[in-house]
């Protein structure tokens, strides 16, 4: 972590699209488990998720982005197919 | 340079014009309203650049202000009292951003009851909000006060509140030395923000969110760009004097070297405690005054040196801090003394609400540390001067 000296005065940002480098993973409480099985790749889960983690490569749901996956839930709750479940974070 | 007779209000007017701001936004409010009004004059008669803004309360003329600057302008305003106490939140975004806003102050009590007249609650209120405050004693000191802020704010990277007392000062017409437009232009020089907003091609952000892991280390920031203020204020004074031979330090001494007692004041007081020192040296007491400028950053070193040789000193606090021992500069400067001084120091609390402090008041405050000197007894540290 860097000391008074090293970052800009007054809590400024002075490079835009940084929240790439503050991983909020380690918010979570419960994480979303996607079952490839079930998925129709559908994208909801890709629309409604507030922190766009969820991983699509070539038209297709890949996974979910732990580092910056806060674990809210919503796309659990919104799959169509039951396909993401809540778990408890170990 | 030109002599003209102005009430405080229409130096900082004047002053205004002369430095020809970005932005000015305001709100009216006794006793500075007329300051702000003269203003809006010179901008409707095309006499200044300025972008005045007339918002619809003081919350919204300190955030307009702060927008202003971020944006990369000069930001001008005043306010007094209850409008001072309305911007409190915006005081402290103003002064954690660090942005140089300039914002004269023409101290009035708070309510209630309800009362237009001098105190100095609403800036002491404000004293831990990490503005620079400044105290000017009369109309002249009001004028030099606000013209050197504009620079001290941009170098120090902090807002700067220069004060003077409202009525008192703000009200009353005096003898006033104007520095020519051209060498205010000059003193003042461009402000050039170093992140400014409308600058696209550099974004910058500010105000974002600020977690425990960074909070402490931007504060921490402030911590020491307040106490680099302190010589910012000092070498700003010295390079005013240049341009208008009169000088300018954080504290101010009055026939304190041989002084055995002294009165130590800030604001119009000061005047009045002089002349009550000249009375007090004819009857052969040696009476001196410490004037204090500076309120923030508080200039600890230079009050220490300034009464070291003082056996008893009587701090004038023209506000009360509630349940405290004692007035806001009472408690600084006594703290400051700790280890440092062997002197008694009591505290007067006097003048709240506008009510007069005479130089007959100043003296009978001469006549009783003067006992306190002779005698070594203090019967109360904490007085209120002139209460029934």
């Amino acid at each position: 972590m860097k000391g008074w000296k090293e970052i800009p005065e007054g809590g400024l940002i002075l490079e835009p699209g940084n929240s790439v480098g503050y991983k909020t993973g380690s918010w979570r409480a419960k994480k979303p488990v996607l079952d490839k099985e079930k998925c129709i790749n559908c994208f909801i889960c890709w629309i409604y998720c507030p922190d766009g983690s969820i991983v699509v490569e070539n038209e297709e749901v890949k996974g979910i982005n732990y580092d910056y996956c806060k674990g809210c839930g919503i796309c659990a709750n919104e799959c169509p197919k039951k396909a993401i479940n809540m778990e408890e974070e170990k | 340079m030109k002599v003209l007779g102005m009430n405080g209000n229409n130096a900082v007017a004047y002053a205004m014009k002369q430095i020809n701001p970005d932005v000015v936004a305001g709100y009216p409010i006794t006793p500075q309203t007329i300051a702000i009004e003269k203003f809006s004059e010179y901008v409707a008669d095309g006499e200044v650049d300025t972008e005045f803004v007339a918002t619809e309360s003081e919350h919204s003329a300190m955030s307009a202000c702060i927008g202003a600057s971020a944006a990369g302008g000069r930001v001008i305003t005043s306010t007094a009292s209850a409008g001072l106490a309305f911007m409190w939140e915006m005081l402290y975004v103003a002064a954690s951003l660090r942005l140089p806003i300039v914002m004269n102050v023409m101290n009035r009590a708070l309510s209630a009851p309800i009362n237009i007249h001098c105190d100095h609650s609403d800036s002491m209120g404000a004293r831990d909000s990490g503005w620079i405050q400044i105290h000017g004693e009369n109309v002249q000191e009001g004028y030099d006060n606000l013209i050197q802020a504009v620079k001290i704010a941009e170098t120090a990277g902090l807002p700067v509140m220069p004060c003077f007392d409202g009525f008192i000062v703000s009200h009353a017409v005096e003898r006033l030395q104007v520095l020519d437009d051209e060498k205010v232009k000059k003193f003042v020089g461009t402000y050039k923000s170093e992140h400014p907003l409308l600058d696209v091609e550099n974004p910058a952000t500010y105000g974002p969110f600020d977690m425990y892991d960074y909070y402490m280390e931007h504060k921490k920031q402030e911590h020491e760009a307040m106490k680099k203020a302190l010589k910012i204020v000092k070498d700003v004074g010295k390079e005013y004097e240049k341009i208008s031979g009169r000088s300018y330090d954080t504290v101010l001494g009055y026939r304190l070297d041989d002084a055995d007692v002294a009165v130590v004041a800030l604001g119009s007081t000061a005047g009045t405690a002089r002349a009550a020192v000249d009375s007090m040296r004819e009857k052969g007491i040696k009476a001196g005054l410490l004037k204090l400028r500076l309120f923030r950053p508080f200039p600890r070193e230079d009050i220490i040196d300034a009464l070291k040789n003082v056996k008893v000193i009587a701090v004038m606090d023209r506000s009360d801090s509630f349940g405290a021992f004692g007035g806001p500069v009472f408690s600084e400067l006594r703290s400051s003394l700790f280890k440092n001084s062997d002197a008694e120091i009591v505290n007067y609390i006097y003048g709240l609400g506008g009510r007069d402090i005479t130089q007959n008041d100043v003296e009978n405050v001469f006549s009783e540390i003067k006992d306190i000197s002779k005698t070594g007894k203090v019967k109360e540290y904490v007085q209120y001067l002139g209460v029934r």
